[in-house]
């Protein structure tokens, strides 16, 4: 392709112990929206963050617009003419929409007039915005939007998204695709990065797949199944879950009428969430996160005990109970954050290992530890989890995502539990270790536990749950089978559009 | 280019070393402040830190490194557990304060009668007096989110006050000709804490300092409260899902660590000080910050940590009648300390890389 | 006159009496509107109250004593700058340790000033103004730096509010990853608000010495650095209401004042304890009516900050 806008030649990034990126080179012309295409950790943020100037190169040249580009920090960036949304916002919660936006830009208008600016830019690509709003009031899909706006304002020439959609519903993906193509139809080039799969192929016009921090293909996304390319990008082919017989038991966990108070400032309040489960059931509970997921385990695990008589197991009100008379009556739990939640990042797999692990295994003698039976215990977590690391005395943080989720999953399954609940179990986790935390939480259900997945990743729940519903502002939708339950139908119970306006301009 | 890098595993010999490390520095800057102040830099290290162990005079002043580091060592030992938690209780000073206020208070009601019970019950009195000082910041941040950081020390200020106030007021010697100041314990037997072997300085708080740091050190490290109060806090929310209450651990840490600043008060009244008046404290609540960060916050740590802070007090004021150099100059010197140690530590946590060139 | 105690005078003291704790405070909220945690402002204030108090008796001239004050408050806030955000230092830890840090330093400075009585700041002079029946002594009748205390509140309120700048630093303070991945320099900018803070902490011990007491003696600023980091908390981060809290925090001082000199028959003792209760006091009320309401700390505040790529 002739004309490029974007041209990167043999850009190496190494850190300690990986070598992120290795002689990438890949063009972008004008008006292309290309994919970035790679599992978790196959090295696309660090690209993005190289071509954002946050990140330096230890090698390589890029070009943009024919003029050797070498951008020593964002701002000389967005003053070239690239702007980027973050797959975590780059937000500051207690500012305005308007004042945000500002501090995206370089040299930003007086606030007056930035606000009416946003009011016309946000209408005229159908992502409505009021200037004056905090943003931590916002849903995640309007935070992306003044993301987006920002980004909008400064007339990029290229736009780099990542991950742009996994906190929409579906029908917010729909409008924010038909935006995109027609930033793209006015010339603006887009480096969109995801793993989903599906996504890529109706929006982008050409691909580069990484793996392992190397350019592994390019191709165009229409003419590949998307079986071709998760072949491309995971190198090989991978193992689907399997489960046994799927036969269910006598309700365990009723759940009625809770409800609860936000546990911050900007977070959701539970609205009289109502659901039951049953042995061996899988129960998929979907949602964009912040939607109250965080607020769901920390009540189901006790960590924020709710009202009378809202949650019994086997019949009896443990509603009061703390997270460890929860854990010896079999309801155990694993937390969406890793570091800092469900484990403690500087402590020992051995001392993570002790963090849940003292109720129903024995590992402690008058409450004096033994640490030598905890030692064993996180030796079996790690080779019936095929946990990657030198051993139990290492420290958490010192656990790629993968290993560490496998460890925090696998602490939880081998404590036998009865209920078990997951908030995003594969989340930032490679392919294959997510496959094997699926299948575990299968193979748990087959023993005749109860699990509950919360998850944002909807294909997740569509393989594994026997049941879905949808957490939205607080509320949870009735449970449905997930047999026969199409992406239009899931898209109305995760709340639709989130009352974004359809776009006029085709 | 140099770059920080993240220690997958915090490094344990760094740990170790980092403490060593900042004696070291502060022994070369504290040198550099004392030639400034017109002093002979290697004189005044070597009386600060060498005489008072191996000088001429040093068996009097090896007496004084158990009376002075005892304190330093009970209280450094409660804040230790309550910073390990993130709770942070900086009015030891206070409990201090008020611990030996309760304590004398005992005895001097019970003047002059004699009892071999007047001493128990002052140990009791004295730990209560601080264990009550410390829950006032532990009740308020429980149940109304006050930060324990500013009411604790907010307390010592009332403490002082109130110290004075009874130094003064209720407290005073009716036969001390008009002087502030109460009865001196010294001199009534059964309230008396007395040196329990002579020359060593060896009295019952010295005894209930190493009590505190064999029974803090199987408590952190071997027992599952202690546990917790160290994932309380590494990680407060992996805590919280760990079961443990936060309100409680406030509790039993601002309370642990007031009941020990309050024996410490207590022991020096009834011994090596003898008496309340309104200068009675000395800042031991405050260098006991010090001494826990200087042991890392671990219990032997402490005890090392408190025998050398005790041997500047002791080398200080040498240094005072020798070379004329001022007291705060120590001061001054501790807080270099704990300066050259805070910024040390970066090497437990981070490496340092020598950057790639870029191509 | 009220019970012996005579409100106009009150009200003009209670002015003076404020003065150190609003610049303090003042300096406090700019560096944790930037996200850091600084304890250290005791010390920064009895280092200033000592530097400010040794220049202007060494110089003659107040204003260098008071430009000396803040400087020294400064130099020692960015010692602290330089371990929280270089060496990644706990600020809890290093807060406190620059508190015992500049006690001991300006108790080393301070010997020989001891007894010494500084060079004067006179009032302003403003003619009939001063004259004027209660609106005299109360609002014309201070020296200038009283002045200046006001003008800096109103300064760092339009600066947060208005200014570029001042929105670059509460984003700093509220998102320190997302700032830095817009490309500011989170570091430089929180160096610079410690900075200031430590300047203003340390022209508020000058005004101490120089001007409140006027002498100095060790220790002089008893607890008024920690009242100035509590009063932030009251004021919800909010410089306007710093004010509020200052020259509440001030009555009280001054209304102890005078109620010891009126002769009531309470211990001074007790009395002194006044301004310490209270500031726990307000500390309980506020915490328990923003128990579930909005407490507006700086949502990075005390966070280390270490871009990691």
């Amino acid at each position: 392709m002739t004309g490029a806008l974007l041209k990167i030649e043999g850009l190496t990034k190494a850190y300690p112990g990986v070598v992120a990126n290795d002689g990438v080179g890949f063009e972008v012309a004008p008006g292309e929206v290309h994919a970035l295409l790679g599992e978790n950790g196959a090295g696309k943020s660090t690209l993005v963050k190289m071509i954002y100037g946050l990140v330096k190169p230890d090698a390589g040249a890029m070009t943009f617009e024919g003029a050797p580009y070498a951008p020593a920090e964002p701002r000389a960036a967005r003053a070239a003419g690239v702007a980027m949304v973050f797959q975590h916002f780059s937000l500051f919660e207690a500012l305005t929409v308007a004042e945000n936006v500002a501090l995206g830009m370089e040299n930003p208008p007086p606030m007056r007039a930035l606000a009416a600016r946003i009011r016309e830019i946000s209408n005229a690509y159908g992502l409505p915005l009021d200037p004056a709003r905090i943003v931590g009031d916002l849903s995640a899909g309007e935070r992306q939007r003044v993301e987006i706006i920002r980004c909008l304002l400064q007339d990029p020439k290229l736009l780099i998204m990542d991950e742009p959609t996994s906190v929409l519903t579906p029908q917010e993906v729909e409008i924010l695709f038909r935006t995109l193509r027609k930033l793209a139809a006015e010339g603006t080039a887009i480096l969109y990065i995801s793993h989903k799969l599906e996504e890529i192929r109706s929006l982008c016009d050409g691909a580069t797949i990484l793996r392992g921090g190397k350019v592994v293909g390019s191709c165009l996304p229409r003419e590949k199944s998307a079986r071709e390319l998760a072949e491309m990008m995971v190198g090989g082919e991978f193992a689907a879950t399997t489960r046994a017989q799927r036969k269910h038991g006598a309700t365990i966990l009723e759940v009625a009428n809770l409800s609860l108070a936000p546990m911050s400032q900007f977070g959701p309040a539970l609205k009289a969430v109502t659901f039951s489960l049953s042995a061996g059931e899988v129960l998929g509970i979907g949602g964009v996160a912040g939607n109250g997921q965080e607020e769901l385990l920390a009540t189901l695990s006790g960590e924020r005990p709710s009202g009378i008589g809202t949650v019994s197991l086997h019949g009896q009100d443990i509603s009061d109970l703390g997270p460890n008379d929860r854990r010896r009556l079999g309801l155990l739990a694993a937390p969406e954050e890793r570091l800092g939640h469900a484990a403690v990042p500087n402590l020992s797999l051995t001392e993570n290992a002790i963090l849940t692990g003292t109720v129903r295994r024995p590992l402690t003698r008058n409450g004096f530890l033994n640490i030598g039976a905890a030692k064993r215990f996180a030796e079996e977590i790690i080779l019936g989890f095929d946990v990657r690391t030198p051993g139990p005395q290492v420290a958490a943080r010192a656990l790629s995502g993968g290993n560490l989720q496998k460890f925090v999953i696998g602490r939880e399954v081998l404590q036998a539990p009865e209920v078990l609940v997951v908030n995003q179990p594969t989340w930032g986790v490679d392919a294959a270790a997510a496959a094997a935390i699926r299948q575990s939480l299968l193979d748990l259900a087959a023993k005749g536990a109860a699990v509950i997945v919360i998850s944002q990743d909807l294909d997740e729940l569509m393989e594994i749950s026997d049941r879905f519903c949808a957490l939205n502002e607080g509320r949870l939708s009735a449970p449905r089978r997930t047999e026969g339950l199409s992406m239009e139908e899931i898209g109305l119970m995760l709340g639709g559009a989130h009352g974004m306006q359809e776009v006029a301009a085709r | 280019m140099i770059t920080l890098v993240k220690r997958p595993t915090p490094s344990r010999g760094w740990a170790f070393a980092t403490p060593v490390l900042a004696v070291i520095a502060t022994m070369i800057a504290g040198g550099a402040l004392f030639a400034a102040l017109g002093k002979d830099p290697i004189a005044a290290i070597k009386v600060i830190f060498w005489d008072p162990l191996l000088g001429p005079n040093a068996a009097y002043f090896r007496g004084q490194l158990l009376v002075k580091a005892g304190p330093l060592i009970l209280i450094a030992s409660g804040l230790a557990v309550g910073f390990r938690a993130g709770i942070w209780n900086i009015g030891a000073e206070g409990q201090y304060i008020m611990g030996a206020l309760a304590g004398a208070s005992v005895a001097l009601a019970a003047y002059p009668a004699e009892s071999h019970l007047l001493f128990p019950a002052m140990v009791i009195a004295g730990a209560l007096g601080g264990w009550l000082w410390g829950m006032i910041p532990a009740v308020l941040k429980v149940f109304f989110g006050t930060s324990e950081i500013l009411v604790s020390l907010m307390l010592v200020y009332v403490a002082q006050n109130f110290l004075a106030y009874a130094a003064f007021g209720p407290l005073k010697n009716p036969e001390g000709f008009g002087f502030p100041g109460s009865r001196n314990l010294q001199q009534y037997a059964s309230a008396h804490n007395p040196e329990l072997i002579a020359g060593t300085g060896m009295h019952w708080g010295v005894v209930a300092a190493f009590l505190a740091v064999i029974a803090i050190y199987v408590l952190m490290q071997r027992h599952i409260l202690g546990f917790r109060i160290r994932v309380a806090g590494e990680a407060p929310r992996a805590a919280r899902f760990a079961g443990v209450l936060p309100a409680r651990l406030v509790m039993f840490c601002l309370g642990l660590s007031g009941a020990l600043a309050g024996l410490a008060g207590l022991f020096e009244v009834a011994g090596p000080n003898g008496q309340i008046t309104d200068s009675f404290n000395a800042g031991y609540g405050f260098t006991a910050i010090i001494v826990a960060f200087l042991g890392r916050l671990n219990a032997l740590g402490i005890l090392l940590a408190g025998l050398l802070m005790a041997l500047t007090y002791i080398g200080g004021d040498m240094a005072q009648l020798m070379l004329g150099l001022p007291t705060a100059a120590i001061q001054v010197f501790q807080g270099m300390l704990l300066f050259f140690l805070l910024g040390f530590d970066l090497l437990t946590h981070y490496r340092f890389r020598l950057g790639r060139a870029r191509a | 006159m009220i019970g012996g105690i005579d409100i106009v005078t009150l009200v003009a003291a209670l002015m003076a009496a404020s003065t150190p704790v609003l610049l303090a405070a003042t300096g406090e909220l700019v560096a944790e509107k930037a996200g850091v945690l600084n304890l250290g402002v005791e010390g920064m204030m009895i280092l200033g109250a000592v530097a400010g108090f040794a220049t202007a008796v060494t110089t003659g001239s107040p204003v260098l004593g008071f430009l000396g004050g803040a400087l020294a408050g400064a130099v020692l806030a960015g010692l602290f700058a330089l371990l929280t955000q270089f060496l990644l230092s706990n600020q809890t830890a290093t807060g406190l340790a620059l508190t015992l840090f500049g006690l001991g330093l300006s108790a080393l400075f301070g010997k020989g000033f001891e007894g010494v009585r500084p060079p004067p700041t006179p009032k302003l002079d403003f003619g009939p103004l001063s004259d004027l029946p209660v609106l005299g002594p109360i609002l014309f009748h201070h020296d200038w730096i009283v002045y200046l205390s006001l003008l800096l509140v109103l300064a760092t309120w339009a600066f947060l509010k208005f200014s570029r700048a001042g929105l670059v630093l509460r984003a700093v303070g509220e998102n320190d990853d997302a700032a830095h991945a817009l490309g500011y320099r989170v570091i430089a900018v929180r160096f610079a608000a410690l900075a200031f803070g430590g300047a203003l902490a340390g022209l508020g011990g000058a005004y101490l010495s120089l001007v409140r007491v006027p002498q100095w003696t060790e220790g002089m600023t008893a607890g008024a650095g920690w009242i100035a980091l509590a009063i932030v908390v009251f004021a919800s981060w909010k410089p306007e209401r710093v004010l509020i809290g200052a020259y509440l925090f001030g009555g009280i001082t001054a209304l102890q004042l005078q109620l010891q000199a009126a002769g009531y028959a309470i211990p001074v003792h007790l009395l002194s304890m006044a301004p310490y209760v209270i500031t726990v006091l307000v500390l309980v009320i506020l915490s328990a009516t923003h128990r579930h309401g909005a407490p507006a700390a700086p949502a990075a505040l005390g966070r280390s900050f270490h871009a990691s790529s």
